[in-house]
């Protein structure tokens, strides 16, 4: 039998950290050939990077160490070669690009400069890797390629960031290609963009390509086959089709069910008196408008949700209605009384009932408090709200009905999960009993499991309290399954704006079509039927 | 570019002018130049005299215009002592002291990095621990001791280099290797910080991916980013040479600007203290604005 292009085999890799070894990945065993696209599909913590970085020798060790296993690539072992050979592998016959390309890419050099040192680093002429590297930003579909090779990374956007990565990585023609989480970072359009660009080159060249990924949607539009992985562990294996409508391992079906966008939608009531009424809200950044007239109207316990990709202008309007940041025009009226005109003063009194919980709350949470002090901080500063000797009772309250339990109030940040933290941020925002929360993107970095447990909190905190909620997203499914209205908005302004029924089953504008198109489902077939239909309508 | 440099320098020259006026009415609030000059038995027709000579009797605000209408023309006035124009008095000083800080710096920047960067690369290592060690005493051992040890051992035991003056070569190595020391264990240890954090970044994982080798993936990829607190930190210590390094001046009896100033400040030789600190200043106030450069050069995003 011949060889797979690449075959892992039993493959184990330790960490040594302060609190002991980690098994980051236990024998562990799959194979590529060329052409064919395999997914590790996994949640965080699941290894599913490591394996790949390990066949592209970026595992530092110490502190890794590869206690078993081979990496085969046609057959010779990777982990045995001479580092030289070893070296001259990875560009030349396996290439990688990673989730995020600005931090990837080296600042301080032309994008230029970066692609042909892929090339001349194997040895090629410098005049050839000049004139491959502007046919490879051609290629990629780079606007002006001659003038993009003069610029740095810092002066392009995210999804010119990814092509010039792709263009990097397949410089020489690689028989093997690695895509760390390549698209998600990205926005759903040029996530699309991307992934067709993959396909498109990899027909082309017949290179493997090893995709790894946390999202069903991704497995769904670009792989043949898929692995799942779990705490290390690969749990099943199998052709996206087989493994998506028959999983048999029960990790794989909670995976799959908790993927959003299946549920029944919600259907608003008549439109009660509105709490928040936002009219014409403009702001501009020097010469750029970020904000070119928006309005709306939110009652209580409703839930609006903004969606639109980066630059629409959706996150700098949070900011506005939270005096984060302060409009050029427009009125916001809460309860009657216009935010944009408050004094500090009054501005400090009703903070207390507009509460936001950002996108990381890695960042959001003061790493040197504990989740005790971080809860009670907000009656520190708003005393009036309940007396110190309540204040432990208050914070344990709030954290079962987070879904955390009451004795990890003595814990610091660090010591939980990106789920949990996001749910002392949830709890953090609760302590002032507001009456309306912003959530710029809170459940955006969470796993999908995760996700579907803090959107179902969030759910329950808006029927039960009466919350109302502005949902900030680019993830269409989660906007599904949580919003009453939805706001679609581009370029600072609002495309269109209906109930959650309305916008989602017979949207009116051509973005918003344009948005669904782009937007992955997790099922193959429905996925293969919506290419079929992109791929008609580009014909 | 061109635009940076004229902002940059024009904010410097805001600097400048407040300088001038300090050091202006710093020297007037230190007392009577007269009584100051003149030895204690003067009699007051001499002190009259001598106002009269250096105009010290206008009013102050007089005194001043005079005195920036001087500082615009170069004319800082006589040396007191040496009856030459003072400003020529402390620029044949400060080359000599130039000379000193330019020679040393570049041999502590070069070393230094070096050092820096192969210790971070293997942090932890053995040449890691080695490096930290000595930088740390680098840093750490005082120059006058230094300077004293370094007289006994090489020019009085082994008599292989002049003890001080000038006049060959042999005479600069142990000024610049006693000068070199503290710099050379400073910097190593901010090239060394900064590089391990910079040999962990993203984009030199992407480096490996494509294939790099080891030299280019530190010298190249690493280390221009990583240069920024490292410019910082070299502009520092070079602005504390180019004051003068007074006490291995003194004691390697080196004619640079430290040890002038300290012989005029002894001798109340204003003009000279006066026009080295003029001096002094406006090479320090160039010498950040090419370190404001370096910056924009090694990092495109400052240029932007």
């Amino acid at each position: 039998m011949a060889d797979h292009l690449l075959e892992v085999r039993n493959l184990s890799v330790d960490f040594f950290t302060a609190a002991g070894v980690v098994n980051a990945v236990r024998g562990i065993s799959y194979h590529l050939d060329r052409g064919e696209t395999l997914a590790i599909l996994g949640e965080s913590g699941s290894g599913k990077s490591v394996s790949s970085a390990a066949i592209m020798n970026l595992i530092d060790m110490p502190p890794g160490r590869i206690s078993s296993g081979e990496i085969l690539l046609e057959g010779r072992d990777l982990l045995t070669m001479a580092a030289d050979e070893r070296r001259e592998v990875n560009g030349r016959r396996i290439a990688m690009i990673f989730q995020d390309p600005l931090s990837h890419l080296n600042p301080v050099y032309t994008v230029g400069w970066q692609i042909r040192e892929a090339m001349t680093t194997h040895g090629m002429a410098q005049a050839q890797a000049e004139a491959e590297a502007l046919r490879l930003l051609g290629r990629v579909g780079l606007p002006e390629p001659e003038n993009a090779m003069g610029k740095y990374p810092h002066e392009f956007s995210g999804g010119q960031r990814q092509r010039v990565m792709i263009a990097m990585a397949l410089a020489l023609r690689p028989d093997l290609l690695i895509a760390d989480e390549p698209t998600t970072a990205l926005d759903v359009t040029v996530q699309a963009e991307v992934l067709g660009l993959l396909k498109e080159l990899q027909r082309e060249t017949g290179m493997g390509v090893l995709i790894i990924t946390h999202d069903l949607g991704v497995v769904a539009e670009i792989a043949d086959r898929v692995v799942v992985m779990e705490k290390g562990v690969l749990v099943e294996s199998g052709s996206v089709r087989d493994v998506y409508k028959n999983p048999t391992h029960p990790y794989t079906r909670k995976l799959i069910a908790a993927a959003p966008g299946k549920g029944d939608m919600h259907r608003p009531v008549e439109k009660a008196e509105p709490l928040l009424v936002v009219r014409d809200v403009r702001k501009r950044f020097g010469a750029f408008e970020a904000l070119k007239g928006v309005s709306f109207d939110l009652a209580a316990g409703e839930t609006l949700a903004i969606v639109g990709e980066s630059g629409s202008g959706k996150s700098t309007l949070a900011r506005m209605l939270l005096r984060l940041d302060e409009p050029d025009a427009g009125t916001a009226h809460w309860k009657g009384r216009d935010l944009f005109k408050l004094s500090p003063a009054e501005l400090y009194k009703l903070r207390r009932e507009l509460q936001m919980v950002f996108q990381d709350p890695t960042q959001s949470l003061n790493p040197r408090m504990t989740v005790y002090q971080l809860i009670s901080e907000a009656w520190a500063i708003h005393p009036d709200i309940l007396p110190k000797a309540k204040w432990r009772e208050r914070v344990a309250e709030l954290l079962v009905q987070v879904g955390l339990s009451a004795d990890l109030m003595g814990r610091y940040p660090h010591q939980f999960s990106g789920g949990q933290r996001q749910r002392i941020a949830i709890a953090r925002a609760l302590a002032l009993e507001p009456r309306l929360i912003v959530c710029d993107e809170a459940v955006s970095a969470l796993d999908v499991s995760v996700q579907a447990q803090v959107i179902r909190l969030l759910d329950q905190l808006r029927r039960d309290m009466g919350i109302s909620f502005i949902f900030i997203a680019h993830d269409l499914p989660v906007v599904r399954d949580f919003a009453d209205y939805v706001m679609v908005m581009r370029k600072g302004e609002v495309v269109e704006m209906g109930t959650v029924t309305q916008v989602f089953d017979t949207p009116r504008e051509a973005y918003t079509r344009a948005l669904f198109a782009a937007s992955l489902d997790p099922d193959p077939d429905v996925q293969a039927a919506h290419r079929a239909a992109r791929l008609e309508r580009a014909s | 570019m061109l635009s940076f440099i004229r902002k940059r320098s024009l904010s410097s020259l805001i600097s400048l002018i407040g300088l001038v006026v300090l050091v202006f009415f710093l020297s007037r609030l230190t007392g009577d130049p007269a009584a100051l000059f003149l030895p204690v038995e003067a009699s007051a027709e001499m002190k009259q005299q001598f106002r009269e000579l250096h105009g010290l009797n206008d009013p102050l605000l007089v005194q001043f215009g005079r005195y920036v209408g001087n500082v615009v023309t170069g004319d800082l006035g006589e040396s007191l002592r040496k009856a030459r124009p003072a400003l020529g008095v402390v620029l044949e000083a400060f080359t000599w002291t130039l000379w000193l800080a330019a020679i040393t710096m570049s041999l502590v920047t070069v070393c230094a990095i070096v050092v820096g960067s192969l210790a971070a690369f293997r942090s932890g290592g053995f040449f890691d621990r080695f490096s930290s060690m000595i930088s740390l005493i680098g840093a750490s051992v005082p120059d006058f001791w230094l300077a004293i040890v370094a007289i006994v051992v090489f020019s009085i035991q082994l008599a292989w280099l002049p003890t001080s003056g000038t006049g060959s070569v042999l005479h600069w190595i142990l000024p610049i290797g006693v000068l070199f020391v503290r710099p050379f264990g400073i910097i190593v240890q901010v090239v060394r910080g900064s590089m391990i954090g910079a040999l962990s970044s993203a984009y030199v994982k992407t480096a490996r991916a494509k294939g790099v080798k080891a030299g280019p993936i530190i010298f190249v990829h690493a280390l221009r980013n990583a240069m920024l607190p490292v410019v910082t930190v070299l502009g520092d210590q070079a602005a504390s040479l180019l004051n003068g390094a007074v006490i291995v001046e003194t004691i390697f009896g080196f004619p640079g600007v430290g040890k002038l100033m300290i012989d005029s400040i002894l001798q109340r030789d204003f003009n000279v203290v006066l026009a080295a600190i003029l001096v002094t200043a406006i090479a320090i106030f160039l010498m950040n604005v090419l370190i404001d450069l370096a910056y924009a050069l090694l990092d495109p995003r400052i240029r932007h």
